[in-house]
């Protein structure tokens, strides 16, 4: 097999959040918009010279990508729909960095962005795909929370995992959601808490369950060139993945297609998983967490519960996950929730976290879960990020083209070029 | 175990009746081969007939060798249960209203996983994954749906919760069967009683008339003698009148039953007359009862549930040397259909039986074997109790069902030759 192309000089920029609501009457396109009006603001570009464009949303149907461009008076000349939910944000970003380095465009906004109506959560679920409407919605119509209780409940008794391990992650969420000001959850939650909270599909209970809002997140995807010219804080592919239904003849969900291709990940950035100085999972449940723990070598297989025991995972801790708060404590905006890692770890690679900065983060590891057609979510991916090379790095690089793969860049001179950051 | 079902108190007038809501019944077309295998009670799942894979959820091509050719096949159902999960929140009315609601993932033993029901009696997976046999049931959206069950059968099984929800157990209902004079008919009641019927009104269409065998079941506590002329829409009208808002299950076995076709009989009054009690009747009773049965869909353990017509497997192909009955019941199946798909909104199941010639007098004529009225009775209780909506009991009915799905054009020609 022919060795992939890299993602050298790809950049990604301006993280844009729409904040979150529980219900709105407004409709997906309103939230598209408000991404792309807040892309254009931040980055000083004018509406005409995006020429890429990447949608991923649920509610946006009858409308695809295409109905966007017509809507919001755009002319790109790359187009993609994207409704892979939780993945989406790793693919759209694969996508576009393909399309910028081909030429095919310059600058590629992605954009996730859901609407919630009182009652579109349950219309969702009932057609989310074929599978869901032959065989799992009419079994309870629980929607994911049952098929998670299986994979949950399934992991716990082969890998004696207990439900304060899960609970160690979702209170560490919490502790990151307290210091975002956009997170839908505003109150601490303790061990106790999570222990304590209702049942809703044994052994889920009410804090292992996101909570459906909506809203919108999106990012623009350039060349490096092009993101310094314009002055645009901005943080580096290093390496990108996805898989989609691997493991088909697991019986039940225990590992995920990142374990297929890690090695090439990691490979292609160069770097090792020790390397990794934060990672924003797919958190749709905490169980999955876990298993991106494990499926992307941060530790073995079954190894996932002593992991989290072992760490602390809020921003400032030894392994800090999901520093937005995660879907888990910030809300989950829909497919938006596939784009919540990727405009978190933008921000923190570009020193716009805030208070809940990640101390001297220089790579990050975005993780992409989605879509429970039946039994499992199918599709798996993962991007690592790197902080920009500052202009002298660059040149440095350049030079040592071949060796410079396997080093992780410097700290020195961060936040040089950060000019902007949303 | 089950715990057997106890004998609800008498409802306070009062109350308000409880509305119907039924589970999600959309399916793909696909996925409806399913429900047609389980209308009849079999447990079938798509098997590529290039690979043998077995599929699940239904597919359109073999995921494994991506063949269209994939036959609905009976499935044994053993399997191993991997995972269990105790719902105490749905997004569905039908769900919300019966929580908590388990289910559980099966691993079959022939290769896919399946998302299954889960009855009572099976327990939590503790150490290990747990036996289980799947069997596919019609829920009260008439879809199939998959129940995992217990490897060793019990005694009160059928009285579980979730099970009772799907099918249509006499036990404690109230049950209306439309003829006792007949020797069919008096299996009916006599069976539902056994059944455990609260109780059975009998119908009878010249009360003053005294019947062999009307003595048997006029004595037993659960039988009321009713009046009951299907061909007088006054009498059925007054009957509903009486009654209708307490039938939990219509058994329909009127019909009049004559010999020969066209060319035997000068005009058309017998014709009219198997037409007037075996289509006409069943119209009549269908708009007196089937209105006040869809109300009370959803009343407690005992809720109104189904309605099972008497039909014959002459309705799919006409018996030339009883070629006027044929037609009629032909009619009668028509009508079936018609009064299934009026009672889907409420759940009112309706069980269309299909019997081979039945051992009576008008079939005298017909070699055997031929189905005692005992065992269609016998049939007609498993139908309600297993949830099933077409039954074709006896082994008569059986050929001339395999011979109609193999090619319904040759058996017209058989039977067109006097082949039976």
């Amino acid at each position: 097999m022919n060795r992939r192309k890299g993602y050298e000089g790809v950049a990604v920029a301006v993280p844009v959040t729409v904040p979150y609501v529980r219900h709105s009457t407004r409709s997906a396109h309103w939230f598209i918009g408000q991404a792309l009006e807040a892309l254009v603001k931040v980055s000083g570009l004018a509406k005409e010279q995006i020429d890429g464009l990447t949608v991923s949303s649920f509610s946006l149907a009858p409308d695809t990508a295409v109905g966007v461009t017509q809507h919001l008076g755009l002319s790109p000349r790359w187009l993609d729909h994207i409704p892979t939910g939780g993945a989406s944000g790793v693919m759209a970003l694969r996508r576009a960095a393909r399309a910028v380095q081909a030429g095919d465009a310059d600058v590629v906004a992605c954009v996730a962005a859901d609407t919630n109506h009182v009652d579109s959560f349950r219309q969702t679920l009932g057609s989310f795909s074929n599978f869901a409407r032959d065989a799992s919605y009419p079994y309870g119509s629980g929607g994911p929370n049952s098929i998670f209780a299986f994979i949950t409940s399934n992991y716990m008794r082969e890998f004696g995992a207990t439900r304060e391990d899960f609970g160690r992650i979702a209170v560490d969420q919490r502790t990151n959601a307290l210091k975002n000001p956009n997170a839908m959850f505003k109150k601490p939650l303790t061990l106790d808490e999570y222990i304590a909270a209702r049942p809703i599909a044994d052994p889920i209970h009410l804090f292992d369950c996101v909570m459906p809002c909506a809203g919108a997140e999106a990012f623009l995807v350039m060349s490096e060139t092009r993101a310094r010219e314009l002055g645009l804080a901005h943080v580096l592919v290093r390496g990108a993945i996805e898989r989609h239904n691997a493991f088909a003849d697991d019986p039940v969900m225990v590992r995920g297609g990142w374990l297929v291709d890690r090695a090439e990940l990691y490979a292609q950035a160069g770097v090792q998983p020790k390397d990794i100085d934060f990672v924003q999972t797919y958190d749709d449940y905490p169980v999955i967490v876990m298993l991106q723990f494990e499926d992307l070598g941060f530790c073995g297989k079954g190894e996932g519960p002593s992991f989290v025991r072992e760490n602390r995972m809020t921003h400032d801790g030894s392994f800090p996950n999901n520093t937005s708060g995660g879907q888990l404590s910030a809300g989950q905006a829909g497919a938006a929730g596939g784009f919540l890692g990727m405009t978190e770890a933008i921000r923190q690679l570009t020193d716009a976290a805030g208070e809940r900065a990640v101390p001297d983060a220089q790579l990050g590891l975005v993780a992409g879960f989605g879509m429970v057609t039946y039994d499992r979510c199918l599709c798996t991916g993962a991007v690592i990020l790197g902080r920009a090379l500052t202009p002298a790095l660059s040149r440095k690089r350049e030079r040592e083209t071949h060796d410079s793969l396997s080093t992780v860049p410097g700290g020195e001179g961060r936040g040089e070029g950060a000019g902007r950051s949303a | 175990m089950t715990m057997p079902l106890m004998k609800p108190k008498r409802k306070n007038p009062l109350i308000r009746t409880r509305q119907m809501s039924l589970p999600p019944g959309a399916r793909g077309r696909i996925a409806l081969g399913m429900t047609a295998a389980a209308a009849e009670g079999r447990f079938e799942l798509q098997v590529c007939q290039a690979c043998a894979a077995v599929q699940y959820p239904p597919r359109e091509a073999c995921h494994r060798c991506l063949s269209p050719r994939l036959k609905w096949t009976p499935q044994s159902g053993e399997g191993r249960l991997l995972s269990t999960t105790t719902l105490h929140h749905s997004n569905d009315l039908f769900f919300r209203e019966r929580l908590p609601w388990r289910l559980g993932l099966v691993h079959l033993d022939s290769g896919p996983t399946l998302i299954v029901h889960l009855h009572g009696e099976v327990e939590e997976v503790v150490d290990a994954p747990r036996r289980v046999r799947v069997g596919a049931r019609l829920d009260r959206a008439g879809q199939a749906v998959l129940i995992g069950f217990p490897n060793e059968e019990s005694v009160h099984m059928a009285d579980d919760r979730m099970l009772r929800e799907m099918t249509s157990d006499p036990k404690f209902r109230k049950v209306l069967v439309t003829d006792g004079k007949t020797a069919v008919g008096q299996a009916l009641v006599q069976a539902m009683v056994k059944a455990g019927a609260d109780i059975v009104w009998v119908g009878h269409a010249e009360p003053w008339k005294k019947l062999p065998g009307w003595d048997d079941i006029s004595k037993l506590p659960q039988v009321t003698l009713v009046p009951l002329d299907l061909t007088n829409g006054k009498s059925v009208d007054e009957l509903s009148g009486e009654i209708g808002g307490k039938v939990d299950i219509v058994i329909n076995n009127a019909e009049v039953h004559r010999t020969y076709g066209i060319g035997s009989r000068r005009g058309t009054d017998v014709a009219k007359a198997e037409m007037d009690i075996n289509y006409f009747g069943a119209l009549r009773l269908a708009q007196a009862f089937g209105g006040a049965l869809k109300s009370r869909a959803a009343d407690g353990v005992t809720s109104a549930t189904a309605w099972v017509n008497l039909l014959s497997i002459y309705a799919l192909s006409n018996f030339p040397s009883h070629g006027t009955y044929s037609a009629s019941k032909a009619a009668a199946y028509s009508l079936a259909q018609c009064l299934r798909a009026e009672m889907r909104s409420s759940g009112i199941r309706v069980i269309n039986v299909f019997p081979g010639p039945i051992d009576d007098e008008w079939n005298q004529a017909l070699p055997p074997p031929k189905v005692s009225p005992a065992a269609l009775a016998s049939a007609i209780v498993k139908a309600l109790r297993d949830g099933v909506e077409d039954v074709y009991p006896g082994d008569v009915a059986q050929e001339w069902l395999e011979r109609w799905r193999d090619n319904p054009k040759v058996l017209e020609r058989e039977l067109a030759a006097g082949g039976s």
